[in-house]
């Protein structure tokens, strides 16, 4: 397979023996990768396997490194990302890297401000250059619109054209649907086929395999910070490229929980939450269901759909704009805050595991304590040995992978990360844990662990609450489907009634 | 098991030792006065009026705040101490006038200092206002009620048993030190072993996760900004001990003393990171300086420039270290 990638005239930028190593854990092992001039080259592996260390040598990220980068065949060793970018070389972050209370054409053009005979900013010529590109991408909005005031898909086109605006040979995307909505994928899909078509090279980082299959012309799988293969998409099957990533075969992908008739857990009547500025307008409007012992229960919706808030609102984080009433176990409950809800043996696991989930700087162990600290106590202080044996337990038996238990959580990939918000949640012995786009940015086989635990922890008679926007997993896993759109619950499924187009149907707005 | 974090903290702590050490072998070459007991006694008198401002302030940059009100409120509570000790509190209205002694004035002034405290707190909290715009404001509200309390002059004459705060000794070692000592022995166990200090340093770290994690951020902070006003009255009772008098410029410019110290000690000013034993050395790190510019001649006007260049250069350090 690799002989026929062997192309050698169209290789724009190629990395050749590329070494990096970090204290403790060698990254990248010889690493070999060429991007080729027009093609859409995927870059598909767990979290932790290298591609984000690759793809930042490559764009002068990281400047100490072994091995060669050369591009058009001639050596290069960029100091900075600046230095990539003049020279054609742009990577998009799956965070993005935009400045939210400036305008959009000042951000395309931050560091490099066209400037007039004074040396004042000439905005005139901004804005035309960036209403040229702009239009190139079919992106319609003023260049002084301000960066907050889009949509992410819109920031993501102007990220788009910010790699433009630098005449970019090659443009490296990690991870660019991990937070946009399924129509602005598409869209987004069409602007990086036409930037293929202009000979661009295009390097596409993501864990979604579908989209490989949807839009990648080569793909190249790492593990463990080696490639492990290179393969044409239109030759290989799904299983084909899975078996590489997680370098062993796959069995039962998903786990299935046991849908049992047993007594009602939690229960959500009319939950309100009303929106911080538009009175009259509700973030979550009247929304009811319910949990049962040992049940997964999924709600799915798409973008500002409000399955977030609704959650939020159910852990007590806004008490001052909800209203509504929780029954746990058949008494009513009152949740004015997020100790209430713990309180009461509800946990949460966020959308956000790095802004919302954990404390980075914090070590793992600490992170894990954190929500039942007072379990860890001996005589009111402390105890380092009660500590440490709470967290080991959990990094047992979630198998967080970690150096120790005192590593620091920043230091951990995406899954294990996950994990030890997870783990957080189960030391407190909850009742009912809800979680937020529980695999969101994780890789398959971290997800895979996920699905198995959620499995497990319902099999031990806890009520789960599942947020997703991806349907074949919320299909797989839960017992029981709600489907929110805008605000409201519009449907409400058993697992056996439900079907992806029942479930997309009650999702799309009406309004829209 | 190895613990990186804790390994991480101790190199960066033995960083700001090795640069005391230094600082102190270099001194005791230069200057026969330095490393005699007496000097040394002295060296940890002066600075354990900033050991107990900076512990506080400790405290609150964990959390992610700052506390610039401590010298003023320093200066208060070191003047409603003396006052109430010298005077007694008049209350007209009532005919009434409360005769104070040593301890209920000493109590006063830890009760006044936490009130403020606690006020910064309170408009952090619940109104919202900046740490750094309320306790600007703090800064400006106690000195001005300094003056209205000292009606602008000293209150002096305060008598020996108030005295032997600032300038006694118990086992050859001065009273200061010793109260110091306590006070940092109890922030350490407060910060490394009890809930309430892992609660700072995970507020200071990600206060979103903490809020969600079931913390209550708000009384995290009232707690931490109440402590640091009841430490900068501690530091204010014994500055007034040791001069024998309550000054109503007392203080000014204790704060950046203190935030100094806590910066050379290695705690960020972003919060999450840091501890009490790095503001301890800090702050000694600062007092032997100040020590050894006086002791070697040092003009006054250089020792402010070298002084904030070594502010500057132990920042500086730690960014350079702190990257690879």
């Amino acid at each position: 397979m690799v002989q026929a990638l062997a192309d050698k005239d169209s290789v724009v930028l190629e990395a050749r023996d590329i070494t990096k190593t970090f204290p403790g854990v060698k990254a990248l092992d010889n690493v070999s990768f060429q991007i080729h001039r027009g093609k859409i080259n995927a870059l598909v592996g767990e979290n932790g396997a290298g591609k984000s260390t690759l793809v930042k040598v490559l764009s002068g990220v990281y400047a100490e490194y072994g091995g060669k980068v050369l591009l058009e065949g001639e050596e290069v060793s960029f100091a900075n990302p600046r230095q990539a970018q003049n020279s054609g070389v742009v990577i998009i972050h799956q965070e993005l890297n935009l400045i939210p209370h400036l305008s959009v054409s000042e951000n395309v053009f931050l560091g490099r401000e066209y400037t007039n005979r004074l040396g004042l900013i000439d905005y005139k010529r901004m804005y035309v250059e960036t209403e040229r590109i702009l239009k190139q991408l079919n992106l319609r909005i003023a260049p002084n619109r301000l960066i907050c005031d889009l949509r992410v898909g819109q920031q993501q086109i102007v990220e788009i054209a910010k790699a433009l605006s630098f005449d970019a040979r090659v443009i490296i995307m990690d991870e660019p649907t991990s937070a946009v909505s399924e129509r602005e994928v598409q869209v987004l899909f069409g602007l990086i086929r036409s930037l293929k078509e202009h000979g661009v090279g295009i390097v596409y980082i993501t864990h979604k395999l579908d989209e490989v299959f949807q839009i990648a012309d080569r793909a190249t799988v790492m593990r463990d910070g080696k490639v492990v293969g290179s393969c044409l998409p239109e030759e290989v099957g799904h299983d084909d490229i899975v078996r590489m990533m997680v370098g062993r075969d796959i069995k039962d992908f998903f786990v299935k929980s046991h849908a049992s008739e047993q007594q009602e857990l939690l229960s959500v009547r009319d939950i309100c939450l009303d929106h911080p500025t538009r009175s009259e307008d509700y973030l979550v409007d009247h929304v009811s269901f319910s949990v049962n012992q040992g049940e997964v229960l999924g709600i799915f919706g798409l973008m500002g759909a409000g399955r977030t808030e609704l959650l939020e609102t159910v852990f007590g984080v806004h008490p001052q704009r909800s209203s509504g009433a929780i029954h746990l176990q058949g008494r009513q409950v009152r949740i004015k805050s997020p100790w209430d809800a713990i309180d009461c043996g509800i946990g949460l696991v966020p959308e956000d595991r790095k802004q919302q989930g954990l404390v980075l700087l914090m070590s793992v162990r600490a992170n894990i304590s954190l929500a039942s600290l007072k379990l860890t106590e001996r005589f009111s202080l402390l105890s380092s040995q009660l500590e440490r044996q709470l967290a080991s337990d959990y990094i047992a038996r979630l198998k967080i992978k970690t150096a120790s238990a005192g590593q620091r959580t920043e230091d951990l990939s995406g899954g294990n990360q996950q994990k030890v918000v997870i783990a957080k949640w189960l030391a407190t012995d909850p009742k009912v844990l809800l979680l937020d786009e529980p695999t969101r940015g994780i890789d398959v086989n971290a997800k895979n662990e996920i699905y198995r635990l959620i499995g497990e922890l319902a099999e031990a008679g806890l009520g789960i609450v599942v947020v997703s926007s991806e349907l074949p997993e919320i299909m797989a896993i839960c017992d029981r489907i709600i489907v929110l759109s805008e605000a409201r619950k519009t449907a409400e499924f058993a697992r056996s009634e439900a079907t992806e187009e029942l479930i997309m149907k009650a999702a799309i707005p009406r309004s829209a | 098991m190895e613990d990186l974090s804790d390994y991480k903290s101790h190199l960066k702590r033995s960083q700001s030792l090795i640069a005391l050490v230094l600082m102190i072998t270099i001194m005791s070459f230069l200057s026969d006065r330095f490393f005699t007991v007496t000097n040394m006694w002295n060296v940890t008198r002066q600075i354990s009026v900033n050991v107990c401002l900076s512990v506080g302030m400790t405290l609150v940059i964990l959390t992610g705040g700052i506390d610039l009100s401590v010298g003023s409120v320093l200066a208060l509570t070191g003047a409603i101490a003396a006052g109430l000790l010298k005077n007694g509190l008049e209350l007209p209205m009532f005919n009434l006038a409360i005769r104070y002694t040593f301890l209920g004035a000493a109590m006063g002034a830890i009760l006044a200092g936490s009130i403020l405290g606690l006020i910064n707190g309170l408009a952090i909290t619940r109104f919202r206002v900046p740490p750094f715009v309320a306790t600007l404001a703090m800064l400006t509200i106690a000195r001005g009620l300094t003056m209205l309390w000292t009606k602008g002059f000293p209150i002096t004459g305060l008598g020996e048993t108030f005295a032997v705060l600032g300038t006694g000794s118990f086992l050859a070692i001065p009273v200061p030190v010793w109260i110091c000592a306590v006070i940092v022995a109890v922030a350490l166990v407060v910060t490394k072993r009890t809930r309430f200090g892992r609660y700072v340093y995970a507020v200071g770290g990600n206060e979103q996760a903490a809020k969600l994690s079931g913390l209550n951020i708000n009384k995290i902070k009232l707690m931490v900004y109440t402590a640091a006003g009841a430490l900068a009255a501690i530091g204010g009772l014994i500055t007034t001990a040791r001069l024998d008098s309550a000054q109503p410029n007392a203080g000014m410019g204790y704060e950046l003393d203190s935030i100094a110290a806590v910066v050379i000690g290695g705690t960020s000013l972003s919060g999450g990171r840091g501890s009490v034993l790095g503001t301890v050395l800090g702050a000694l790190i600062i007092g032997v300086l100040n020590n050894s510019l006086v002791l070697l001649d040092v003009s006054p006007f250089w020792q402010q420039v070298i002084k904030g260049g070594v502010i500057l250069l132990a920042v500086v350090i730690d960014k350079l270290s702190a990257k690879d």
